[in-house]
Parts: structure tokens; C-alpha cells; sequence
């Protein structure tokens, strides 16, 4: 299992008291495969992405990531065990897409940040396997939403790192960039073996293209659209929102 | 950058250029085979009013002009990237205000006391230049402080700027209850100069300065992964955190250090770096610190030289000169950029 978590509590630890955002959360994800985080705005998906990334502690609970738990992770290993694309927009400018892929590497560089032969060789390969080589020169500021995606899924390829949280990578793209967007990261797990986790607002998408659903609502629910389906977490899911899903065609019907 | 390989040596020569030009330009003519023998020695004919110009007065102003001029853009540009912020620069976060607080405390606190520093020659100067860095230091500390506790930049930058206003008006009141003299020069103070330093106190400037700006180097993989934003900077191993206070410290000490000697000069903290990421067309700090370094030092030679043109001299204080010429720079730099940006 890539990532397992057991009893796990994530919010935010104020002076006194702490801000719940969900618990009781249990699940694994396996190694090498595509699962879409999906769940409604405001249950906590983000916080669960961070929490895993480790930019903030659990409340309570355990989570382990290769088998090791996280809290036993340091900050250097992790920058070469997660590779995330963040809903922050950053204003970057001035840069190249190839200078920007190349900082995927930091967690290999020496102390004054300069590239290795090999450095360059993994950043040219992240630029090929994402498609994106033609833009390497390119200014970040005048590429288009879906480009500077690839620009930031690139550079978490570039960091070679077994697991690569993705939080909403589709929102903002026209339909057209979110599909290729969704191939991109099917192909990946495919051909590097990685293990990739994304949260989405895009259902369609995720019941075509996902290898396996994660399913946040009142607790985590983890399992192909055919488990899924079959033991109605899916029908579930749709259900107060007036939404059917029809389990036999495995879609949901309006 | 590999485009424009010859602008950093271009930058350097105009330094040399721009500090003979500080030696050679004054209100006294002195021929310029008599400042080479001056400085180098040989030549027993010079006159010594023109040796006490060049090595009292043109001497260290030039020296002190370079290296404050390099501490302030390196400051600013610190400050841009912790921040991501464009407006930052070495006078937000309240660090000039602290020191200039100090040097009011000094002065106008003296002055009521009876005892004016103002009157007080190199003692006085002395007690200004402790004051200045003090009360910068202070302020620094209280912004560190802050810093550990706040999420957020933006939240982190009103918080300095609140703490400049309330600086302020401290100030404010202090002036209220001060004898008029002493006002004035605190006032005098707060122009700026690259000429109060005097001669034995350059020394002591230029070697602090050589010891902080080269630590600025060891922070450029910081912070060009502080330009991603505090969530990827932190993916990619940096402490974020520990990175954020250590990148305000050195850049605090740095405005500390050169408004203690030069008043708070305004503006090049804020242009430079502009300036810089305009002319190399980059925003990796393994280009920009030393061409900010370098832009900087020029620039504020060049102001130096103009504050000092016949007619002004003595007139005309540095602020102003900085702020004539650091505004349209930076206004020129912002309208080519949206140009380019549409172009593209």
C-alpha cells in the first residue's frame, strides 16, 4: 500500500481548541495506480491532501506512506517522497518553463543550486513525458491555464518521487485541457510507475479515467466504480443531492 | 540570462566609472593626475586641503555610497521574494522607522535633558549611529517574533507597516516636546546622506558591509524556491519557517545597518531589484543578488554625483535624488513588462 491511514482527524490546531474539518477517516490507496479524491466543497479534501503531504500534523490518527509512518519522515525525505501541484496560484514570472521544472530538482542539488548533468537530463525527461518540450523556453506568465499545469505536473516529475498529491489539477482548465490533463496522469502511473492522487470536482472524468475512487463523505471509502457501485457508496454519494446514479450502468443520471 | 552575459560586466564598468567620477566631481576643481597621486602616494606637490577633500570627504563618501547602495537593493530585493510582494523594500516592515525611533529617542530626548547631542561632534554621531541601529534591530525582532506566529505574508507585511505608523507617531510625539534645534537635526538626519560618515567610521561601515552582503549568496537556492510559494517551497524541502526568519534577519541588518550610517535612504531597495529583474529578464536570485549588488552601488554613486552637482551641493539631499530617479525607473519597468506581456 502506498498510503494507509487509520482514525485519522484533520483540521487545524488553534490556541486552545482545534477545528475539526473530518474524522475518522480510514483507507489505503495502492502503489502505481490513478485514484480520484472526490467528496463535496467543504469536506475536506484539501485538508486531507495537506495533511498527507505533511504541511500540517493529524489530529489524531495514524498515516503511513510506503510503510513508514509520515511522522518519522524529515523534511528532506519527503521532498523526495511527495511531489504536489497546489491549488495556489503562484504569480511566478520571468521564469522559464525549463527553470521552473529544474526547481523540481532542489531536493538533489547541491548547496548552491546548481543543475547536475543529471539534474538536466530528468528535467528534459519530465518536459518529454508531460509534452511540453516545445515550451521549455517560455516565460511561465504567458502560458495558458492548461500549460502551466503541465509546467507544475512537470515539475513534480522532475522531483522523482514515488507518490504525487495533485489538489483540484483540473479546475480552471476548458474541457478539452482536462481530459488531456486526466490521460497525462493515467499515463504516467502507467509508464513511471507512480502512484498519483488528485482531487476533483470533475466526476465524469474521475468515474472514466480513475483506477480506483476515493470517496469523502461522513468517512473515506476507497475502492474500483464497481465496488463502488456494488455496495452503493456511490448511489450514496449522489443521493441527498438529488442526482441518481445508476449502479448497473455505473453513471450517474440527472 | 545567457542573452545578456554582457550586462554585468557593463554594470561593473559603470561602477568604476561612477566613483572616479565621485573622486574627480566637486565644488573644488582638482586635477585629476593630483587624486591619483593622493590616493596612491608620489607626488609631493598636491596641497593638503585637496588631500583632506579627497581622503576626509570624497573618499569615504564614495565607498560608503557603493556599499549602502549594494545593502539596500539586496535588502529590497530579500524582501520582494519573502514577501512576494512588489511594493516591499527595505523602508516597509517599519525596520527604517525603527531606526529612525532610535535616533529620535537619542536626539530629542538628549536635547530635552540638557545635554544635545546635536552639540556633541563624533560622540554624538557615535550615540546616532548605536541609536539607528538599535531601534531597527528591535523593530526586526518584533517583526521575527510575528513572523513565527503569522500565516500569511500579506498579514505579516500590515503588521510591519502598522508598526512603522506607530514608530511615527512615537516620533510625532517626541517632537512635540523638543527643543527646536535638536528637531532640526534629527530632521537632517532623516534626509539622508552618504556623506555623514566620516572618515574612521568608513572603515568600520565598509567592513560590515563586506561581511553581510556576501552572506546574502548563501541564501539563493532559499529563495528561488521561496518565488514558488510557501506550499512548493516546503515540498521541496525547504523549513519555511526557519528560511522566512533567517532571509528577514540578514535583510533587516542590512537596512539597519546602512540607515544607521545614512539616514533612511529611500527608494533604492524598492528600484533596484525592478530595475534588475527588467534588464536580465530573470527572477533567479543566482543573477539577481549580484546584479542588484552591483545595479545598486551604481545607482547610488550616481545619485551621490548628482546630489553633489555644482549648485546644489549641500541642498539637495540624497531622498530626494534616489526618489526622482527610483521612481520612473520603476514606473518605465512596469509599462515595458505589460508591453512585452501583451506582445507575446
Amino acid at each position: 500500500m502506498a498510503i494507509h491511514i487509520e482514525n485519522l482527524t484533520i483540521g487545524y490546531r488553534r490556541r486552545r481548541d482545534a477545528k475539526v474539518v473530518a474524522r475518522g477517516l480510514s483507507a489505503s490507496v495502492p502503489s502505481g495506480e490513478l485514484t480520484c479524491l472526490l467528496g463535496q466543497n467543504g469536506v475536506g479534501k484539501s485538508t486531507l491532501l495537506r495533511t498527507l503531504s505533511a504541511f500540517q500534523p493529524p489530529l489524531e490518527g495514524r498515516v503511513s506512506l510506503l510503510g513508514r509512518p509520515l511522522e518519522s519522515y524529515s523534511i528532506a525525505e519527503l521532498s523526495r517522497t511527495i511531489g504536489v501541484v497546489l491549488t495556489e496560484k503562484s504569480d511566478l514570472s520571468n521564469m522559464t518553463v525549463r527553470e521552473l521544472v529544474g526547481l523540481g530538482r532542489t531536493p538533489y542539488m547541491g548547496f548552491w543550486g546548481r543543475l547536475s548533468r543529471e539534474d538536466l537530463l530528468r528535467v528534459d525527461e519530465a518536459l518529454a513525458l508531460t509534452g511540453i518540450t516545445a515550451l521549455r523556453d517560455r516565460m511561465i506568465q504567458t502560458l495558458s491555464d492548461g500549460e502551466r499545469q503541465k509546467a507544475m505536473i512537470a515539475k513534480a516529475l522532475a522531483q522523482q518521487t514515488p507518490l504525487i498529491f495533485l489538489d483540484e489539477p483540473t479546475a480552471f482548465l476548458d474541457f478539452p485541457s482536462k481530459v488531456e490533463t486526466m490521460h497525462l496522469l493515467r499515463r504516467l502511473t502507467r509508464d513511471t510507475g507512480r502512484t498519483i492522487l488528485l482531487s476533483t470536482h470533475d466526476l465524469e472524468l474521475a468515474l472514466r479515467m480513475a483506477d480506483r475512487l476515493c470517496v469523502m463523505k461522513e468517512g473515506l471509502r476507497v475502492g474500483t466504480l464497481d465496488e463502488l457501485s456494488a455496495d452503493g457508496t456511490m448511489a450514496a454519494f449522489f443521493a441527498d443531492r438529488g442526482i441518481g446514479f445508476d449502479p448497473s450502468r455505473k453513471a450517474y443520471t440527472l | 540570462m545567457k542573452r545578456r552575459g554582457w550586462l554585468m560586466p557593463a554594470l561593473g564598468a559603470a561602477i568604476v566609472v561612477l566613483g572616479v567620477a565621485n573622486l574627480l566631481l566637486g565644488s573644488v576643481d582638482i586635477p585629476f593626475r593630483a587624486v591619483l597621486d593622493i590616493l596612491f602616494g608620489g607626488g609631493d606637490d598636491t596641497s593638503e586641503v585637496w588631500r583632506n577633500i579627497v581622503l576626509k570627504s570624497r573618499l569615504p563618501q564614495t565607498l560608503t555610497a557603493l556599499v549602502a547602495g549594494a545593502g539596500l537593493a539586496v535588502s529590497g530585493l530579500e524582501m520582494q521574494t519573502v514577501f512576494r510582494n512588489p511594493l516591499a523594500g527595505p523602508s516597509v516592515l517599519g525596520i527604517s522607522s525603527g531606526a529612525s525611533l532610535g535616533v529620535a529617542c537619542v536626539v530629542l530626548v538628549s536635547g530635552a535633558g540638557g545635554h544635545a547631542l546635536s552639540r556633541m561632534g563624533y560622540f554624538g554621531n557615535m550615540a546616532m549611529t548605536i541609536a539607528a541601529i538599535g531601534g531597527a534591530l528591535a523593530v526586526m525582532a518584533l517583526i521575527a517574533w510575528v513572523s513565527q506566529r503569522v500565516r500569511g505574508n500579506v498579514t505579516l507585511l500590515i503588521i510591519g507597516v502598522m508598526i512603522g505608523y506607530v514608530a511615527n507617531a512615537v516620533i510625532g510625539v517626541l517632537k512635540f516636546f523638543s527643543v527646536e534645534e535638536e528637531i532640526r537635526a534629527y530632521v537632517i538626519w532623516g534626509l539622508g546622506s552618504f556623506a555623514r560618515v566620516s572618515g574612521d567610521q568608513v572603515m568600520f561601515f565598509v567592513a560590515a558591509m563586506c561581511v553581510l552582503l556576501p552572506l546574502s549568496l548563501l541564501l539563493t537556492k532559499t529563495l528561488n524556491l521561496m518565488l514558488l510559494g510557501d506550499g512548493y517551497a516546503r515540498n521541496l524541502g525547504l523549513d519555511v519557517r526557519r528560511a522566512r526568519l533567517v532571509v528577514i534577519a540578514l535583510s533587516g541588518v542590512l537596512t539597519a545597518v546602512v540607515t544607521a550610517y545614512c539616514g533612511p535612504v529611500m527608494f533604492l531597495g524598492l528600484a533596484v531589484p525592478h530595475l534588475c529583474r527588467g534588464l536580465f529578464a530573470t527572477s533567479d536570485h543566482r543573477v539577481l543578488t549580484p546584479a542588484s549588488m552591483l545595479c545598486g552601488a551604481a545607482l547610488a554613486l550616481l545619485c551621490n554625483l548628482i546630489a553633489r552637482a555644482p549648485g546644489f551641493e549641500g541642498v539637495l539631499p540624497v531622498n530626494s535624488v534616489t526618489a526622482l530617479i527610483g521612481a520612473p525607473v520603476v514606473m518605465w519597468v512596469l509599462f515595458r513588462k505589460r508591453k512585452n506581456d501583451f506582445a507575446e
